[in-house]
C-alpha cells in the first residue's frame, strides 16, 4: 500500500485566477463570476448550480431524465421524518432553528461570531442534537445526509446568501477555505482550481469538469456509485483522495473553511438540493 | 462518443483517471510478459495504466480510448522535442517549465519510478 502523500504547494497556487491575498471576498466573488463569464459567455448565471450540466446538453438529457423519478425520494423522506420525530426530551430540530427550520438552507454555512467558528447546517443540526442530549449523527451519507436534503429541499429557490462578517476570524476562515482551493496538493499536485476553475468545461479522461461557482447549491447529492445521498464534505474527501493527498476529517475546521469558501463563491444562485450527479 | 461517455460514472472514471492507491505487487507472469514487450510497448502500457502514467486522463494519444483534452494531443513529439532530454524533464517535473502546470510531476513526486518513465519517454518519443 502506497503512503498517501500530503503535499501542499502554497508556491505553487494556480495563477492567473481571481485570487490576490488580499482582495476582499467581494471583490474575489465580482472577479471569479466575471472569469466565468468570459470562460462561458453562454452560460447564463442561473444555471451554474446545475454544475456539468450546464455545459453538456446530452448528459443534461439523461439528468432530468433521473430526475423524474429520483432516486433520493427515500432518502428525502426519512429526512423529513426524522426532522419531524421528536428527541427524547420531547423537543424537536424545529427548536434549534430560525424559522423552525425552514427555507434556511441558503444561510448556511453562517459564521457564529459569539463562537467565532464557521457553523455548517450538518455541524447545527448536531449542535441542536447535542444540546438535546442526543449522540451526534455521522456526517457523509445515512441520516445526516437526509436530514440535511430535506432542510435544503424546503429552501428550493431560495438564493445562497453567504455572509462574511466584519470580523477577523471569520475573514481568516474564509482566507483559509480560499488557500485551500487554490493550493496545489497530493502526489498529483493538483489544485481544485486546476480542476474546477482552469479545466472546467474540460474532460478529464471521460469526465467533464464543473466550474466551481454553483458547487454549493444543490448538495447533499445522490449518486448512483454511492447509491445513497451524501453531504460535501463526502464530495471534498473523494475530490483530496483523488490526488492522492491526506482528506481531512469531515466537518472539520478545513473543509467547513472550504465549504465557507465555495459557498459564498455560489452566492445569488438558487438552493436546488437535494439532486443526483454520476 | 461524448454522449456515450457521459454515461460512464464519474466515480469509475475519476479513480480511474487518479488510480488507485495500491499497488499491485509485480506479478511474475506481469514480468515475464514486460521482457517480451519492447521499451515502446512497455512505455506504452505505462501511460495508459490508469494506475501509472494515466496520460490519457489529459492528453489524446494514438491508440488511446476516451482520452480527456487538458493537455495538448501527445503527436509529433520528435518534432516538437528535438532534445529528448527536454521530454524526460517535461514528464519528470513539468513544473519547472510551468510552475502552475496541472500536468503531475512523476518524477519528483515519485509517481513513476526513473526506469518507468524512461520507457515512457522512448514510447511518446515514437509518437
Ligand atoms: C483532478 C481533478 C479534480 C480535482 C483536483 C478536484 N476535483 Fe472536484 N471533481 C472532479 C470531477 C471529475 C468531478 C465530477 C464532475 C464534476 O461535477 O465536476 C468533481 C466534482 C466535484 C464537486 C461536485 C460538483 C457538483 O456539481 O455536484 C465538488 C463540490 C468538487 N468537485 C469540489 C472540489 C474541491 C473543493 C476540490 C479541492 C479540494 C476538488 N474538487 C478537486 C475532479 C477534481
Ligand atoms: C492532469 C493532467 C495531465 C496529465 C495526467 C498528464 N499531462 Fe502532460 N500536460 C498537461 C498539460 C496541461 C500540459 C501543457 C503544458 C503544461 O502546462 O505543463 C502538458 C504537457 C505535456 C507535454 C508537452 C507537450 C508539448 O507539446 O509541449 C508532454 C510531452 C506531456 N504533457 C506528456 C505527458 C505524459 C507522458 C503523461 C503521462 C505519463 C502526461 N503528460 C500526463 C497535463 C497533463
Amino acid at each position: 500500500m502506497r503512503k498517501l502523500l500530503s503535499i501542499v504547494t502554497v508556491l505553487g497556487i494556480a495563477s492567473a485566477l481571481p485570487h490576490a491575498a488580499a482582495a476582499s471576498p467581494e471583490q474575489d466573488l465580482k472577479e471569479m463570476r466575471a472569469h466565468f463569464k468570459k470562460q462561458f459567455p453562454n452560460v447564463p448565471f442561473e444555471e451554474y448550480g446545475n454544475g456539468v450540466y450546464a455545459l453538456d446538453p446530452g448528459a443534461r438529457a439523461q439528468w432530468e431524465a433521473i430526475e423524474d423519478f429520483p432516486p433520493y425520494e427515500l432518502g428525502l423522506e426519512n429526512g423529513k421524518k426524522l426532522f419531524n420525530t421528536p428527541f427524547k426530551n420531547g423537543k424537536t430540530y424545529a427548536s434549534c432553528f430560525p424559522n423552525g427550520g425552514i427555507g434556511i438552507r441558503q444561510n448556511y454555512p453562517m459564521f457564529d461570531t459569539k463562537k467565532g467558528e464557521v457553523v455548517t447546517l450538518e455541524s447545527a443540526i448536531n449542535a441542536c442534537r447535542k444540546s438535546n442530549t442526543e449522540e451526534p449523527l455521522k456526517d457523509g451519507k445515512g441520516d445526516m445526509a437526509d436530514i440535511s436534503a430535506y432542510m435544503a429541499s424546503t429552501s428550493r429557490g431560495m438564493k445562497m446568501h453567504i455572509v462574511v462578517p466584519n470580523d477577523p476570524r471569520a475573514r481568516a476562515a474564509y482566507e483559509r477555505g480560499k488557500q485551500h482551493f487554490y493550493a496545489k496538493r497530493g502526489q498529483l499536485n493538483l489544485a481544485c482550481a486546476d480542476c474546477h476553475i482552469s479545466s472546467a468545461g474540460k474532460h478529464i479522461r471521460a469526465d467533464l469538469l464543473s466550474p466551481m461557482i454553483g458547487h454549493a447549491t444543490h448538495f447533499p447529492v445522490y449518486r448512483s456509485v454511492s447509491g445513497a445521498l451524501g453531504t460535501l464534505h463526502a464530495r471534498y474527501e473523494g475530490c483530496n483522495t483523488q490526488v492522492r493527498a491526506q482528506p481531512f476529517k469531515l466537518q472539520s475546521d478545513e473543509y467547513k473553511a472550504l465549504e465557507y469558501f465555495e459557498s459564498y463563491m455560489s452566492n445569488g444562485l438558487e438552493v436546488n438540493g437535494p439532486t443526483t450527479r454520476k | 462518443m461524448r454522449q456515450l461517455t457521459s454515461i460512464l460514472s464519474t466515480a469509475t472514471s475519476v479513480a480511474a483517471l487518479l488510480g488507485s492507491l495500491m499497488l499491485a505487487p509485480a506479478m511474475a507472469t506481469a514480468a515475464e510478459e514486460a521482457k517480451a514487450m519492447t521499451p515502446i510497448e512497455q512505455g506504452n502500457k505505462l501511460a495508459f495504466d490508469n494506475k501509472k502514467g494515466n496520460c490519457l486522463a489529459c492528453h489524446q494519444i494514438a491508440k488511446g480510448e476516451l482520452a480527456g483534452d487538458i493537455g495538448p494531443p501527445l503527436v509529433g513529439m520528435q518534432a516538437r522535442f528535438p532534445d529528448k532530454a527536454k521530454l524526460r524533464a517535461q514528464i519528470w517535473d513539468s513544473t519547472r517549465a510551468n510552475i502552475n502546470s496541472m500536468m503531475p510531476p512523476f518524477g519528483r513526486n515519485k509517481i513513476l519510478t526513473e526506469d518507468e518513465i524512461d520507457k515512457v519517454v522512448e514510447f511518446i518519443y515514437s509518437l
